[in-house]
């Protein structure tokens, strides 16, 4: 398994903690799932005077990796300072990296993404980009010190699944040596398992399993979803073909008349 | 007869006295200000009395004990308002208002000439909706000084001051019911910052709690009567600070101007904020430890659980019962 910034992950499930019914429902589908991240966005009113100190202590308690999330800026400066504040909270130099640029889609805001990425990293953050799959965009997060790429399987929270599995694909085969996840738009643990299929490393999801009936029983879902994908993608998948391929040869078939 | 103090004059306080002294104990309150106001998170609450809409994502204690708020509170406030909530949609987020129904109980299914008969204000703007019809509403304010006032009248005694609870324990029983404010003597207790905005629209005439989903901002709008309306409330995991984010109230105002663009041109009476004080399953507690009784962690449902917590309260002190909500503490 390709590792993260050195660090390698029990498995690739990487679970938001935001809008849960309760921090309890919350640190069940931790327990149930075993993530192996927990990603946590950071509103810029709480960090200020640790506002949000009684819930980090929640996230804290999870004891699982915590990637801080400068979810909701939306521009260079917002992301810079949101992930300082982060570093300082959670003591790690992981981050992940959200510019929003398009409100309707929540579509990352790719030029100010490579710009925050160099900062940041040259200010000594490891970063986790959230990007689209596009190959020039990536190369270019590269070269500004990334180490993992996160692009889009859909909108943020629209549940749709991989959009563009051939722009996927592509990245993947592009760039073998690069640890990729699946950021956003993950709706069914079916998304998540062809992610890993693909060969992602790992699948990033909030909504799906915040927002379900029973949040703790939908996470185990996607943790089992992902290791049958890993699994999937490790065993070396057959490829597709165009005409049927009989699994018993015809010659020396039974001769019925 | 024994003398029972009470720590905290919200609406946990409060109630928990109305429904001590009905019971016929001899009930003494103490609270940092001289009557309910802006100081406690009570003073900035909803008052929706929505058991069904709070079944969407709340534990089933929610649900079931709620019901029996809006009776409890007929009893105790001019203020209740039984004609039930409505929950409406944005067009393109009807699978929420779809996912909304699937989760909830007691609710029928309104086309959009329904709601405009039963909120002639709100026109045809919605194509579907739930109507709840079982559910309730009332000021909390009004509510909380009429508890006040009757409590008085009853001969409950005042005392305004701050008070360490445990000081108290050692001269009888004492209930702490101080809300956040109770966080360092119960570490699981977190705050959960709520924003509000008053608005005065004599313009628009709604009559009943409004409930609109949107995926990213859910909000709500409670008439309070005289064309003054809440619209409640966001819910950010943290301590409160003082004032309400820039961010926060613009939602607020949008999504009001959403439901009615006749609420461009209301007043901005107020912006409020406070902590709402909650624990890791958002549903109350009890704990007892001695002479001390702890009540807390109602979250947002404050209006709509206080009664069966004060009642649970009274069963463990008067009846030695031990309630639902009891939790043991190791200490």
């Amino acid at each position: 398994m390709r590792s993260f910034y050195g660090e390698t992950l029990a498995n690739g499930l990487m679970l938001g903690t935001a809008r849960y019914p309760s921090p309890k429902v919350l640190s069940d589908a931790f327990a149930r799932s075993g993530a192996a991240v927990a990603t946590v966005s950071l509103r810029r009113e709480s960090g200020r005077d640790r506002a949000g100190q009684d819930f980090w202590e929640l996230i804290r308690a999870l004891n699982v990796h915590v990637l801080p999330n400068t979810a909701g800026c939306h521009s260079v400066k917002e992301a810079v300072t949101t992930a300082h504040m982060a570093r300082e909270v959670f003591g790690t130099r992981w981050i992940k990296l959200e510019v929003i640029g398009e409100e309707d889609t929540l579509q990352p805001d790719v030029f100010g993404l490579v710009e925050a990425a160099r900062i940041l990293t040259e200010d000594g953050f490891q970063v986790f980009p959230y990007t689209t799959e596009d190959l020039v965009v990536a190369d270019k997060l590269l070269r500004a010190g990334c180490e993992v790429l996160m692009p889009w399987g859909a909108p943020i929270g629209s549940g749709m699944g991989l959009n563009n599995v051939f722009g996927l694909r592509a990245m993947r085969a592009h760039f073998p040596d690069v640890p990729l996840v699946i950021d956003a738009g993950i709706g069914l643990p079916s998304h998540a398992a062809q992610a890993m299929e693909l060969g992602f490393d790992a699948v990033l999801l909030n909504t799906a399993v915040a927002k379900a009936g029973d949040p703790a029983a939908m996470a185990e879902a996607f943790a089992t979803a992902i290791r049958a994908g890993q699994l999937a993608a490790d065993a070396d998948p057959m490829p597709p073909r165009d005409m049927a391929a009989p699994s018993t040869p015809l010659i020396g078939k039974a001769f019925l008349e | 007869m024994t003398r029972i103090t009470i720590i905290g004059a919200g609406v946990a306080g409060l109630c928990t006295a109305r429904v001590l002294l009905d019971r016929g104990a001899r009930v003494h309150l103490i609270d940092r200000a001289r009557q309910p106001g802006p100081q406690g998170c009570s003073w900035w609450a909803g008052g929706m009395l929505a058991p069904y809409c709070e079944g969407e994502s709340a534990e089933e204690p929610v649900v079931r004990l709620g019901q029996k708020a809006a009776d409890w509170w007929a009893q105790h406030t001019t203020s209740l308002q039984r004609c039930g909530s409505l929950v409406v949609s944005p067009a393109r987020d009807t699978s929420d208002l779809t996912r909304f129904a699937r989760r909830t109980q007691s609710h029928k299914t309104l086309t959009a000439a329904e709601i405009e008969a039963l909120e002639p204000d709100l026109g045809d703007r919605f194509a579907t909706g739930l109507f709840f019809e079982n559910e309730a509403h009332l000021s909390p304010r009004t509510a909380l000084a009429e508890l006040w006032r009757g409590l008085v009248a009853d001969g409950a005694t005042f005392d305004q001051r701050e008070a360490d609870p445990d000081a108290r324990a050692n001269d009888g029983l004492v209930i702490d019911c101080r809300g956040y404010h109770a966080r360092a003597d119960m570490p699981a207790l977190r705050g959960v910052k709520g924003e509000m905005v008053l608005l005065s629209c004599p313009d628009v005439s709604i009559n009943r709690p409004i409930r609109v989903l949107h995926p990213r901002v859910p909000i709500y709008l409670v008439p309070r009567g005289d064309g003054v309306y809440m619209l409640g409330a966001t819910m950010v995991e943290g301590r409160a600070s003082a004032h309400a984010s820039v961010r926060s109230v613009l939602e607020l105002l949008s999504a009001a101007y959403a439901l009615s663009p006749a609420f461009g041109e209301a007043e901005i009476l107020e912006i409020g904020v406070d902590s709402r004080p909650a624990f890791p399953d958002n549903l109350p507690r009890i704990e007892r430890q001695g002479n001390m009784i702890r009540a807390n962690g109602l979250y947002r449902h404050g209006f709509l659980l206080a009664p069966a917590l004060a009642t649970m309260v009274a069963d463990l002190i008067l009846d030695a019962k031990t309630p639902e909500m009891f939790h043991e503490t190791t200490a």
